[in-house]
Protein backbone atom coordinates (compact mmCIF):
# COMPACT_ATOMS: atom_id res chain seq x y z
CA UNK A 1 0.00 0.00 0.00
CA UNK A 2 1.16 3.53 -0.86
CA UNK A 3 2.48 5.22 2.23
CA UNK A 4 0.05 8.04 2.99
CA UNK A 5 1.01 11.36 4.41
CA UNK A 6 -0.11 11.20 8.00
CA UNK A 7 -1.70 14.14 9.72
CA UNK A 8 -0.49 13.31 13.17
CA UNK A 9 1.96 11.19 15.06
CA UNK A 10 -0.69 8.80 16.20
CA UNK A 11 -0.41 5.03 16.10
CA UNK A 12 -4.16 4.81 15.67
CA UNK A 13 -3.89 6.87 12.51
CA UNK A 14 -1.12 4.63 11.21
CA UNK A 15 -3.16 1.50 11.85
CA UNK A 16 -6.14 2.94 10.03
CA UNK A 17 -4.21 4.39 7.15
CA UNK A 18 -2.62 0.99 6.57
CA UNK A 19 -6.06 -0.43 6.11
CA UNK A 20 -6.31 -2.39 9.34
CA UNK A 21 -9.51 -2.83 11.29
CA UNK A 22 -8.76 -0.68 14.34
CA UNK A 23 -9.42 -1.45 17.96
CA UNK A 24 -9.69 1.10 20.74
CA UNK A 25 -10.54 0.31 24.33
CA UNK A 26 -11.79 2.62 27.02
CA UNK A 27 -10.01 3.01 30.34
CA UNK A 28 -11.89 4.71 33.14
CA UNK A 29 -9.67 6.59 35.62
CA UNK A 30 -10.37 6.21 39.36
CA UNK A 31 -12.20 8.72 41.54
CA UNK A 32 -9.05 9.37 43.56
CA UNK A 33 -5.39 9.99 42.83
CA UNK A 34 -4.33 6.37 42.75
CA UNK A 35 -2.05 6.13 39.74
CA UNK A 36 -1.62 2.43 40.38
CA UNK A 37 -5.20 1.75 39.28
CA UNK A 38 -4.54 3.34 35.90
CA UNK A 39 -1.18 1.64 35.56
CA UNK A 40 -2.65 -1.73 36.43
CA UNK A 41 -5.34 -1.40 33.79
CA UNK A 42 -2.65 -0.31 31.35
CA UNK A 43 -0.50 -3.38 32.06
CA UNK A 44 -3.51 -5.62 31.66
CA UNK A 45 -4.40 -4.15 28.27
CA UNK A 46 -0.98 -3.40 26.83
CA UNK A 47 -0.63 -4.42 23.21
CA UNK A 48 -4.26 -5.50 22.91
CA UNK A 49 -5.60 -2.38 21.19
CA UNK A 50 -4.26 0.37 18.96
CA UNK A 51 -5.16 3.14 21.36
CA UNK A 52 -6.94 3.55 24.67
CA UNK A 53 -9.55 6.17 25.43
CA UNK A 54 -9.23 7.91 28.73
CA UNK A 55 -12.55 9.34 29.81
CA UNK A 56 -12.87 12.92 31.03
CA UNK A 57 -14.99 13.16 34.18
CA UNK A 58 -17.52 10.93 32.50
CA UNK A 59 -21.15 11.17 33.62
CA UNK A 60 -20.26 14.31 35.52
CA UNK A 61 -18.18 12.59 38.19
CA UNK A 62 -14.77 13.91 39.25
CA UNK A 63 -12.03 11.49 38.33
CA UNK A 64 -8.28 11.51 37.88
CA UNK A 65 -7.82 13.84 34.93
CA UNK A 66 -7.71 12.47 31.43
CA UNK A 67 -4.42 14.20 30.63
CA UNK A 68 -2.70 12.80 33.70
CA UNK A 69 -4.12 9.33 33.12
CA UNK A 70 -3.07 9.51 29.49
CA UNK A 71 0.49 10.31 30.51
CA UNK A 72 0.42 7.44 33.00
CA UNK A 73 -0.51 4.92 30.33
CA UNK A 74 2.09 6.34 27.96
CA UNK A 75 4.64 5.47 30.63
CA UNK A 76 3.47 1.86 30.31
CA UNK A 77 3.87 1.98 26.55
CA UNK A 78 0.21 2.41 25.58
CA UNK A 79 -1.18 5.04 23.25
CA UNK A 80 -3.95 7.13 24.75
CA UNK A 81 -6.93 8.85 23.18
CA UNK A 82 -7.46 11.76 25.51
CA UNK A 83 -11.15 12.60 25.82
CA UNK A 84 -11.85 16.30 26.14
CA UNK A 85 -15.26 17.61 27.10
CA UNK A 86 -16.66 21.10 26.69
CA UNK A 87 -18.55 20.94 29.97
CA UNK A 88 -15.74 21.86 32.33
CA UNK A 89 -13.48 24.17 30.35
CA UNK A 90 -13.86 27.26 28.26
CA UNK A 91 -11.95 27.74 25.02
CA UNK A 92 -8.91 29.07 26.86
CA UNK A 93 -8.63 26.10 29.19
CA UNK A 94 -9.35 23.61 26.42
CA UNK A 95 -6.66 24.94 24.13
CA UNK A 96 -4.18 25.28 26.94
CA UNK A 97 -4.83 21.65 27.91
CA UNK A 98 -4.50 20.57 24.29
CA UNK A 99 -1.11 22.24 24.04
CA UNK A 100 -0.09 20.70 27.34
CA UNK A 101 -1.27 17.28 26.22
CA UNK A 102 0.68 17.56 22.99
CA UNK A 103 3.78 18.61 24.88
CA UNK A 104 3.39 15.54 27.09
CA UNK A 105 3.25 13.21 24.10
CA UNK A 106 -0.48 12.65 23.72
CA UNK A 107 -1.41 12.21 20.06
CA UNK A 108 -5.15 11.50 19.91
CA UNK A 109 -7.95 13.68 21.19
CA UNK A 110 -11.62 12.80 21.23
CA UNK A 111 -13.71 15.97 21.23
CA UNK A 112 -17.01 15.60 23.04
CA UNK A 113 -19.50 17.98 24.54
CA UNK A 114 -19.76 15.98 27.77
CA UNK A 115 -22.65 14.73 29.87
CA UNK A 116 -24.52 17.42 31.72
CA UNK A 117 -23.28 17.85 35.29
CA UNK A 118 -26.70 16.84 36.61
CA UNK A 119 -25.89 13.22 35.67
CA UNK A 120 -23.81 12.32 38.73
CA UNK A 121 -23.23 8.85 37.24
CA UNK A 122 -26.94 8.55 36.57
CA UNK A 123 -27.85 8.98 40.20
CA UNK A 124 -25.46 6.29 41.45
CA UNK A 125 -23.08 8.88 42.90
CA UNK A 126 -23.49 12.29 44.37
CA UNK A 127 -21.49 13.99 41.64
CA UNK A 128 -21.75 17.76 41.50
CA UNK A 129 -25.22 18.56 40.20
CA UNK A 130 -24.94 22.08 41.61
CA UNK A 131 -21.86 22.88 39.55
CA UNK A 132 -21.78 25.69 37.03
CA UNK A 133 -21.11 24.32 33.59
CA UNK A 134 -19.17 25.95 30.79
CA UNK A 135 -20.17 24.83 27.30
CA UNK A 136 -18.41 27.84 25.83
CA UNK A 137 -17.92 25.91 22.61
CA UNK A 138 -19.59 22.71 21.46
CA UNK A 139 -18.00 19.48 20.28
CA UNK A 140 -18.09 20.44 16.60
CA UNK A 141 -16.50 23.80 17.36
CA UNK A 142 -13.90 22.01 19.46
CA UNK A 143 -13.02 19.71 16.56
CA UNK A 144 -12.62 22.71 14.34
CA UNK A 145 -10.52 24.61 16.91
CA UNK A 146 -8.20 21.63 17.22
CA UNK A 147 -7.93 21.28 13.47
CA UNK A 148 -7.13 24.98 13.21
CA UNK A 149 -4.33 24.56 15.72
CA UNK A 150 -2.91 21.53 13.95
CA UNK A 151 -3.36 22.46 10.29
CA UNK A 152 -3.36 26.26 10.24
CA UNK A 153 -1.24 26.88 13.27
CA UNK A 154 -3.74 29.27 14.80
CA UNK A 155 -5.56 29.34 18.07
CA UNK A 156 -9.33 29.69 17.92
CA UNK A 157 -8.99 33.37 18.75
CA UNK A 158 -6.63 33.96 15.83
CA UNK A 159 -3.21 34.10 17.50
CA UNK A 160 -0.67 31.92 15.78
CA UNK A 161 1.20 28.90 17.08
CA UNK A 162 4.74 28.17 16.14
CA UNK A 163 4.76 24.50 17.08
CA UNK A 164 1.50 22.85 16.16
CA UNK A 165 -0.07 20.04 18.21
CA UNK A 166 0.14 16.87 16.05
CA UNK A 167 -3.19 15.35 17.04
CA UNK A 168 -5.31 12.73 15.38
CA UNK A 169 -8.73 14.28 15.90
CA UNK A 170 -11.71 12.26 16.99
CA UNK A 171 -15.37 12.92 17.58
CA UNK A 172 -18.25 10.90 18.97
CA UNK A 173 -21.40 10.04 17.08
CA UNK A 174 -24.72 8.69 18.29
CA UNK A 175 -26.02 6.99 15.15
CA UNK A 176 -29.36 6.02 16.64
CA UNK A 177 -29.97 9.10 18.75
CA UNK A 178 -33.16 11.14 18.48
CA UNK A 179 -34.18 12.81 16.25
CA UNK A 180 -32.70 10.10 14.07
CA UNK A 181 -32.96 11.88 10.72
CA UNK A 182 -30.56 14.59 11.89
CA UNK A 183 -27.80 12.15 12.85
CA UNK A 184 -26.20 11.73 9.40
CA UNK A 185 -26.16 15.50 9.00
CA UNK A 186 -24.52 15.89 12.35
CA UNK A 187 -21.84 13.36 11.43
CA UNK A 188 -21.25 15.28 8.22
CA UNK A 189 -20.72 18.46 10.24
CA UNK A 190 -18.21 16.74 12.51
CA UNK A 191 -16.29 15.51 9.49
CA UNK A 192 -16.37 18.92 7.86
CA UNK A 193 -15.10 20.42 11.07
CA UNK A 194 -12.13 18.06 10.90
CA UNK A 195 -12.86 14.74 12.61
CA UNK A 196 -10.32 12.18 11.40
CA UNK A 197 -12.00 9.38 13.28
CA UNK A 198 -15.35 8.73 14.87
CA UNK A 199 -16.22 6.54 17.81
CA UNK A 200 -19.91 5.79 17.98
CA UNK A 201 -22.23 5.39 20.91
CA UNK A 202 -22.59 1.73 21.88
CA UNK A 203 -24.47 -0.22 19.23
CA UNK A 204 -26.75 -3.15 20.04
CA UNK A 205 -29.41 -2.87 17.39
CA UNK A 206 -27.38 -4.03 14.42
CA UNK A 207 -30.34 -3.83 12.03
CA UNK A 208 -30.99 -0.16 12.73
CA UNK A 209 -27.30 0.64 12.78
CA UNK A 210 -26.89 -0.96 9.35
CA UNK A 211 -29.66 1.23 7.97
CA UNK A 212 -28.03 4.35 9.34
CA UNK A 213 -24.62 3.26 8.01
CA UNK A 214 -26.11 2.73 4.57
CA UNK A 215 -27.13 6.38 4.55
CA UNK A 216 -23.62 7.33 5.64
CA UNK A 217 -22.02 5.23 2.93
CA UNK A 218 -24.41 6.63 0.31
CA UNK A 219 -23.36 10.10 1.39
CA UNK A 220 -19.75 9.01 1.03
CA UNK A 221 -18.96 10.06 4.58
CA UNK A 222 -17.21 6.79 5.46
CA UNK A 223 -14.44 7.76 3.07
CA UNK A 224 -13.79 11.08 4.78
CA UNK A 225 -13.33 9.72 8.28
CA UNK A 226 -12.70 6.39 10.00
CA UNK A 227 -15.80 5.19 11.81
CA UNK A 228 -15.22 2.91 14.79
CA UNK A 229 -18.38 1.24 16.04
CA UNK A 230 -18.95 1.55 19.78
CA UNK A 231 -19.36 -1.70 21.67
CA UNK A 232 -20.50 -1.59 25.28
CA UNK A 233 -19.95 -4.84 27.15
CA UNK A 234 -23.17 -5.79 28.97
CA UNK A 235 -22.48 -7.35 32.36
CA UNK A 236 -25.96 -8.44 33.29
CA UNK A 237 -29.67 -8.14 32.69
CA UNK A 238 -30.04 -5.06 34.88
CA UNK A 239 -27.43 -3.18 32.88
CA UNK A 240 -29.05 -4.10 29.57
CA UNK A 241 -32.46 -2.99 30.77
CA UNK A 242 -31.11 0.19 32.25
CA UNK A 243 -29.30 1.12 29.04
CA UNK A 244 -32.38 0.30 27.02
CA UNK A 245 -34.64 2.57 29.02
CA UNK A 246 -32.32 5.34 30.10
CA UNK A 247 -29.31 5.78 27.86
CA UNK A 248 -30.02 8.07 24.94
CA UNK A 249 -29.30 6.60 21.55
CA UNK A 250 -29.06 3.04 22.88
CA UNK A 251 -31.86 0.63 22.13
CA UNK A 252 -31.45 -3.04 22.90
CA UNK A 253 -33.29 -5.62 20.82
CA UNK A 254 -35.73 -7.76 22.77
CA UNK A 255 -33.83 -10.89 21.66
CA UNK A 256 -30.68 -9.82 23.52
CA UNK A 257 -32.64 -9.03 26.66
CA UNK A 258 -34.31 -12.47 26.40
CA UNK A 259 -30.94 -14.19 26.07
CA UNK A 260 -29.64 -12.50 29.17
CA UNK A 261 -32.83 -13.38 31.01
CA UNK A 262 -32.40 -17.01 30.03
CA UNK A 263 -28.79 -16.99 31.22
CA UNK A 264 -29.90 -15.75 34.58
CA UNK A 265 -32.83 -18.14 34.88
CA UNK A 266 -30.64 -21.14 34.10
CA UNK A 267 -28.83 -20.66 37.39
CA UNK A 268 -32.02 -21.04 39.39
CA UNK A 269 -31.56 -19.70 42.91
CA UNK A 270 -27.79 -19.79 42.77
CA UNK A 271 -26.95 -16.10 42.74
CA UNK A 272 -23.27 -16.59 42.13
CA UNK A 273 -23.92 -18.84 39.20
CA UNK A 274 -26.50 -16.38 37.86
CA UNK A 275 -23.91 -13.64 37.90
CA UNK A 276 -21.42 -15.88 36.16
CA UNK A 277 -23.92 -16.99 33.55
CA UNK A 278 -24.87 -13.41 32.75
CA UNK A 279 -21.24 -12.34 32.52
CA UNK A 280 -20.54 -15.17 30.11
CA UNK A 281 -23.61 -14.34 28.04
CA UNK A 282 -22.59 -10.66 28.03
CA UNK A 283 -19.20 -11.55 26.65
CA UNK A 284 -20.74 -13.85 24.07
CA UNK A 285 -23.06 -11.03 22.96
CA UNK A 286 -20.12 -8.64 22.81
CA UNK A 287 -18.06 -10.95 20.62
CA UNK A 288 -21.05 -11.44 18.31
CA UNK A 289 -21.65 -7.70 18.08
CA UNK A 290 -18.01 -7.12 17.18
CA UNK A 291 -18.19 -9.70 14.43
CA UNK A 292 -21.44 -8.25 13.12
CA UNK A 293 -20.24 -4.64 12.95
CA UNK A 294 -17.07 -5.84 11.24
CA UNK A 295 -19.25 -6.88 8.31
CA UNK A 296 -21.00 -3.53 7.98
CA UNK A 297 -19.75 -1.46 5.05
CA UNK A 298 -18.10 1.74 6.22
CA UNK A 299 -17.02 0.44 9.63
CA UNK A 300 -13.27 0.56 10.10
CA UNK A 301 -12.85 -0.46 13.67
CA UNK A 302 -14.42 -0.99 17.06
CA UNK A 303 -14.32 1.04 20.22
CA UNK A 304 -14.85 -1.19 23.24
CA UNK A 305 -16.23 0.13 26.48
CA UNK A 306 -16.16 -2.33 29.35
CA UNK A 307 -17.09 -0.02 32.17
CA UNK A 308 -15.11 -1.07 35.28
CA UNK A 309 -14.71 -4.43 33.58
CA UNK A 310 -11.46 -3.87 31.78
CA UNK A 311 -10.11 -7.22 32.98
CA UNK A 312 -12.57 -9.05 30.73
CA UNK A 313 -11.40 -7.18 27.62
CA UNK A 314 -8.42 -9.45 26.75
CA UNK A 315 -10.72 -12.44 26.56
CA UNK A 316 -13.23 -10.54 24.40
CA UNK A 317 -10.57 -9.43 21.96
CA UNK A 318 -9.10 -12.89 21.75
CA UNK A 319 -12.48 -14.51 21.09
CA UNK A 320 -13.27 -11.84 18.50
CA UNK A 321 -10.00 -12.60 16.74
CA UNK A 322 -8.77 -9.05 17.05
CA UNK A 323 -5.36 -9.79 18.58
CA UNK A 324 -2.48 -9.54 17.92
CA UNK A 325 -2.55 -5.91 16.83
CA UNK A 326 -0.41 -4.61 13.99
CA UNK A 327 2.87 -3.09 15.09
CA UNK A 328 4.66 -0.27 13.30
CA UNK A 329 8.15 0.98 13.88
CA UNK A 330 8.01 4.34 15.62
CA UNK A 331 8.87 7.03 13.11
CA UNK A 332 10.58 10.30 13.89
CA UNK A 333 10.39 11.31 17.54
CA UNK B 1 -41.87 38.37 30.46
CA UNK B 2 -39.55 37.92 33.39
CA UNK B 3 -40.78 34.91 35.29
CA UNK B 4 -40.46 34.73 39.05
CA UNK B 5 -41.70 32.61 41.91
CA UNK B 6 -42.61 33.81 45.36
CA UNK B 7 -40.18 32.90 48.08
CA UNK B 8 -41.49 30.76 50.95
CA UNK B 9 -43.22 32.87 53.58
CA UNK B 10 -40.84 31.73 56.31
CA UNK B 11 -37.84 32.96 54.39
CA UNK B 12 -39.54 36.30 53.74
CA UNK B 13 -40.50 36.54 57.39
CA UNK B 14 -36.91 35.98 58.48
CA UNK B 15 -35.85 39.02 56.42
CA UNK B 16 -38.27 41.49 57.94
CA UNK B 17 -39.11 40.29 61.45
CA UNK B 18 -36.74 42.68 63.18
CA UNK B 19 -38.25 45.89 61.84
CA UNK B 20 -41.15 47.86 63.21
CA UNK B 21 -42.55 49.19 59.97
CA UNK B 22 -42.20 47.55 56.60
CA UNK B 23 -43.56 48.22 53.14
CA UNK B 24 -44.38 45.41 50.73
CA UNK B 25 -44.22 46.58 47.14
CA UNK B 26 -45.57 44.55 44.28
CA UNK B 27 -44.88 45.16 40.63
CA UNK B 28 -47.67 45.68 38.14
CA UNK B 29 -45.86 44.21 35.18
CA UNK B 30 -44.01 40.89 34.85
CA UNK B 31 -44.44 39.52 38.36
CA UNK B 32 -48.13 40.39 38.23
CA UNK B 33 -48.58 38.43 35.03
CA UNK B 34 -46.69 35.41 36.33
CA UNK B 35 -48.68 35.54 39.55
CA UNK B 36 -45.66 35.94 41.79
CA UNK B 37 -45.66 39.52 42.94
CA UNK B 38 -48.61 41.63 41.85
CA UNK B 39 -51.24 43.38 43.94
CA UNK B 40 -52.88 40.09 44.89
CA UNK B 41 -49.63 38.53 46.04
CA UNK B 42 -48.82 41.64 48.07
CA UNK B 43 -52.06 41.10 49.96
CA UNK B 44 -51.37 37.40 50.42
CA UNK B 45 -47.85 37.98 51.74
CA UNK B 46 -49.01 40.83 53.97
CA UNK B 47 -51.74 38.79 55.61
CA UNK B 48 -49.45 35.79 55.93
CA UNK B 49 -46.88 37.90 57.72
CA UNK B 50 -49.51 39.54 59.91
CA UNK B 51 -50.78 36.17 61.08
CA UNK B 52 -47.21 34.98 61.69
CA UNK B 53 -46.26 38.05 63.69
CA UNK B 54 -49.52 37.98 65.64
CA UNK B 55 -48.77 34.42 66.75
CA UNK B 56 -45.38 35.55 68.00
CA UNK B 57 -46.79 38.67 69.62
CA UNK B 58 -44.70 40.86 67.39
CA UNK B 59 -45.98 44.31 66.59
CA UNK B 60 -44.89 45.09 63.10
CA UNK B 61 -46.72 47.54 60.92
CA UNK B 62 -47.10 46.29 57.39
CA UNK B 63 -47.87 48.73 54.58
CA UNK B 64 -48.84 47.61 51.09
CA UNK B 65 -48.22 49.15 47.71
CA UNK B 66 -47.78 48.18 44.10
CA UNK B 67 -45.74 50.07 41.51
CA UNK B 68 -46.77 49.92 37.87
CA UNK B 69 -43.19 48.93 37.11
CA UNK B 70 -40.33 48.73 39.57
CA UNK B 71 -37.83 49.20 36.78
CA UNK B 72 -38.64 52.78 35.81
CA UNK B 73 -37.84 55.93 37.76
CA UNK B 74 -41.24 57.57 37.37
CA UNK B 75 -42.92 54.74 39.27
CA UNK B 76 -40.13 53.99 41.72
CA UNK B 77 -39.78 57.62 42.76
CA UNK B 78 -43.28 57.50 44.25
CA UNK B 79 -42.35 54.48 46.34
CA UNK B 80 -39.11 56.08 47.49
CA UNK B 81 -40.97 59.19 48.57
CA UNK B 82 -43.55 57.17 50.46
CA UNK B 83 -40.82 55.24 52.27
CA UNK B 84 -39.16 58.42 53.40
CA UNK B 85 -42.36 60.24 54.31
CA UNK B 86 -43.87 57.42 56.33
CA UNK B 87 -40.71 56.33 58.09
CA UNK B 88 -40.62 52.83 56.60
CA UNK B 89 -37.70 50.82 58.02
CA UNK B 90 -37.47 48.09 55.38
CA UNK B 91 -38.94 47.34 51.99
CA UNK B 92 -39.94 43.94 50.72
CA UNK B 93 -40.09 43.92 46.95
CA UNK B 94 -42.20 41.45 45.05
CA UNK B 95 -40.79 42.74 41.78
CA UNK B 96 -38.12 40.80 39.94
CA UNK B 97 -34.46 41.20 40.84
CA UNK B 98 -34.34 44.32 38.71
CA UNK B 99 -36.92 45.96 40.93
CA UNK B 100 -35.00 45.07 44.09
CA UNK B 101 -31.77 46.41 42.62
CA UNK B 102 -33.30 49.55 41.29
CA UNK B 103 -35.01 50.44 44.55
CA UNK B 104 -31.86 49.59 46.51
CA UNK B 105 -29.98 52.02 44.26
CA UNK B 106 -32.47 54.73 45.14
CA UNK B 107 -33.12 54.02 48.79
CA UNK B 108 -29.64 54.69 50.16
CA UNK B 109 -29.72 53.26 53.70
CA UNK B 110 -33.11 51.55 53.78
CA UNK B 111 -32.83 47.79 53.18
CA UNK B 112 -34.75 46.24 50.30
CA UNK B 113 -35.42 42.49 50.48
CA UNK B 114 -36.32 40.14 47.65
CA UNK B 115 -39.71 38.51 48.07
CA UNK B 116 -39.47 36.44 44.90
CA UNK B 117 -36.89 34.30 43.16
CA UNK B 118 -36.37 35.69 39.71
CA UNK B 119 -36.11 32.77 37.33
CA UNK B 120 -35.91 33.59 33.62
CA UNK B 121 -37.34 35.22 30.50
CA UNK B 122 -40.15 32.98 29.45
CA UNK B 123 -43.67 32.46 28.22
CA UNK B 124 -46.79 31.00 29.77
CA UNK B 125 -47.12 27.87 27.68
CA UNK B 126 -50.28 26.81 29.50
CA UNK B 127 -52.10 28.13 32.55
CA UNK B 128 -49.68 27.84 35.46
CA UNK B 129 -46.70 26.69 33.38
CA UNK B 130 -43.91 29.00 32.28
CA UNK B 131 -40.96 27.98 30.15
CA UNK B 132 -37.62 29.69 29.64
CA UNK B 133 -37.20 30.88 26.08
CA UNK B 134 -34.48 33.51 25.91
CA UNK B 135 -31.27 33.99 27.85
CA UNK B 136 -30.68 37.60 26.85
CA UNK B 137 -27.43 36.78 25.08
CA UNK B 138 -27.18 40.14 23.38
CA UNK B 139 -26.82 38.85 19.83
CA UNK B 140 -29.92 37.03 18.71
CA UNK B 141 -29.49 34.13 16.33
CA UNK B 142 -33.08 32.96 16.13
CA UNK B 143 -33.08 33.52 12.38
CA UNK B 144 -30.65 30.59 12.13
CA UNK B 145 -32.52 28.14 14.31
CA UNK B 146 -36.12 28.29 13.22
CA UNK B 147 -37.07 30.84 15.85
CA UNK B 148 -36.26 28.52 18.73
CA UNK B 149 -33.38 29.44 20.98
CA UNK B 150 -30.55 26.92 21.41
CA UNK B 151 -28.93 29.05 24.07
CA UNK B 152 -31.87 29.23 26.43
CA UNK B 153 -33.61 25.99 25.54
CA UNK B 154 -30.69 23.56 25.22
CA UNK B 155 -29.17 22.54 28.56
CA UNK B 156 -25.69 22.88 27.05
CA UNK B 157 -26.42 25.94 24.90
CA UNK B 158 -24.78 24.20 21.98
CA UNK B 159 -24.99 25.80 18.56
CA UNK B 160 -24.59 22.68 16.46
CA UNK B 161 -26.96 20.33 18.19
CA UNK B 162 -28.60 18.11 19.10
CA UNK B 163 -26.10 16.31 21.31
CA UNK B 164 -26.27 12.56 21.73
CA UNK B 165 -28.45 12.89 24.81
CA UNK B 166 -31.72 13.74 23.11
CA UNK B 167 -34.31 11.04 23.70
CA UNK B 168 -37.95 10.98 22.62
CA UNK B 169 -37.94 14.75 22.32
CA UNK B 170 -36.60 15.23 25.83
CA UNK B 171 -33.26 16.47 27.11
CA UNK B 172 -30.77 14.15 28.77
CA UNK B 173 -31.10 16.07 32.03
CA UNK B 174 -34.72 15.07 32.64
CA UNK B 175 -37.74 13.52 30.96
CA UNK B 176 -39.60 16.67 32.00
CA UNK B 177 -37.42 19.01 29.97
CA UNK B 178 -37.93 19.38 26.24
CA UNK B 179 -34.78 19.04 24.16
CA UNK B 180 -34.43 22.46 22.60
CA UNK B 181 -32.60 21.03 19.64
CA UNK B 182 -35.35 18.53 19.02
CA UNK B 183 -37.76 21.46 18.88
CA UNK B 184 -35.47 23.23 16.43
CA UNK B 185 -35.16 20.16 14.20
CA UNK B 186 -38.87 19.43 14.26
CA UNK B 187 -39.80 22.98 13.41
CA UNK B 188 -37.24 23.39 10.65
CA UNK B 189 -38.33 20.07 9.21
CA UNK B 190 -41.90 21.31 9.04
CA UNK B 191 -40.78 24.57 7.48
CA UNK B 192 -38.65 22.70 4.97
CA UNK B 193 -35.48 24.44 6.10
CA UNK B 194 -33.70 21.55 7.82
CA UNK B 195 -30.80 21.69 5.36
CA UNK B 196 -29.82 25.03 6.84
CA UNK B 197 -28.55 23.17 9.86
CA UNK B 198 -25.77 21.78 7.67
CA UNK B 199 -23.87 24.98 8.18
CA UNK B 200 -21.46 24.83 11.10
CA UNK B 201 -22.10 27.71 13.45
CA UNK B 202 -18.75 29.01 14.70
CA UNK B 203 -17.97 29.66 18.37
CA UNK B 204 -19.98 32.57 19.67
CA UNK B 205 -18.67 35.88 20.78
CA UNK B 206 -20.08 35.76 24.30
CA UNK B 207 -18.93 39.29 25.04
CA UNK B 208 -22.40 40.54 24.09
CA UNK B 209 -23.82 38.44 26.92
CA UNK B 210 -23.17 38.78 30.64
CA UNK B 211 -19.73 37.24 30.05
CA UNK B 212 -18.68 40.60 28.65
CA UNK B 213 -19.45 42.23 32.01
CA UNK B 214 -22.55 44.13 33.15
CA UNK B 215 -24.20 45.58 30.08
CA UNK B 216 -26.03 48.74 29.22
CA UNK B 217 -27.98 50.01 26.32
CA UNK B 218 -27.75 53.67 25.35
CA UNK B 219 -30.15 55.23 22.87
CA UNK B 220 -28.57 58.52 22.09
CA UNK B 221 -31.58 60.20 20.50
CA UNK B 222 -33.62 59.59 23.64
CA UNK B 223 -30.82 60.63 25.94
CA UNK B 224 -30.48 63.95 24.14
CA UNK B 225 -34.24 64.48 23.90
CA UNK B 226 -34.77 64.01 27.60
CA UNK B 227 -31.85 66.19 28.54
CA UNK B 228 -32.36 68.94 25.97
CA UNK B 229 -31.14 72.18 27.39
CA UNK B 230 -29.96 70.38 30.48
CA UNK B 231 -26.61 68.88 31.32
CA UNK B 232 -26.76 66.29 28.60
CA UNK B 233 -23.09 66.15 27.79
CA UNK B 234 -22.14 63.37 30.18
CA UNK B 235 -24.61 60.88 28.82
CA UNK B 236 -23.77 61.81 25.28
CA UNK B 237 -20.11 61.34 25.88
CA UNK B 238 -20.79 57.97 27.41
CA UNK B 239 -22.84 57.00 24.38
CA UNK B 240 -20.11 58.04 22.00
CA UNK B 241 -17.50 56.23 24.01
CA UNK B 242 -19.52 53.06 23.80
CA UNK B 243 -19.94 53.34 20.06
CA UNK B 244 -16.30 53.93 19.34
CA UNK B 245 -15.22 51.31 21.86
CA UNK B 246 -16.93 48.50 19.97
S1 LIG C 1 -30.34 33.92 20.68
FE1 LIG C 1 -29.93 35.21 22.47
S2 LIG C 1 -31.34 36.92 22.31
FE2 LIG C 1 -32.06 35.35 20.87
S3 LIG C 1 -33.57 34.19 22.05
FE3 LIG C 1 -31.61 33.16 22.33
S4 LIG C 1 -30.71 34.06 24.19
FE4 LIG C 1 -32.37 35.38 23.52
S1 LIG D 1 -30.51 16.70 24.90
FE1 LIG D 1 -31.09 18.43 23.63
S2 LIG D 1 -31.47 20.12 25.06
FE2 LIG D 1 -30.40 18.55 26.18
S3 LIG D 1 -28.28 19.16 26.05
FE3 LIG D 1 -28.61 17.74 24.34
S4 LIG D 1 -29.20 19.00 22.61
FE4 LIG D 1 -29.34 20.26 24.43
Amino acid sequence: MEPKILKSESNLERVLSNGHFAVTVEIGPPMDCNAEIVLEKARLLKGLADAFNITDNQTGVVRLSSIASAVLIISEGLEPVMQMTCRDRNRLAIQSDILGAAALGIRNCLCIVGDHQSFGAAGKMKGHPGAKNVYDIDSIQLVSALKGMRDEGVQQGGDSLEKRPPFFIGAAWTPLGDPIEIRPLRLKKKIEAGADFIQTQGVFDIGEFKKQMKIIVDMGLHECTAILAGIIVPKNLGMLKYMNSSVAGVSIPESLIKRMEQARLKAGDDKKQAKKNQAEEGIRITVELIKQVQEIPGIRGVHIQAIEWEHRVPEILRRAGLIPRPVFPKKGG
Amino acid sequence: MIVAERKPLNEIKSFVENYKKILIVGCGTCTTVCLAGGETEVKVVASGLRIGFLKEDKEIEILEDCATRQCEPEFVTEIVERVKKEGVEAVLSLGCGVGVNFMADKLETIPVFPGVNTEFFGAAVEPGVWVEMCAGCGNCILHLTGGICPIARCSKSILNGPCGGSKDGKCEISPDVDCGWNLIVERMKKMGTLQRLEEILPPRDWSTSHHGGPRRVIREEIVSLSQEGGESTKAKEAAKEKESGR
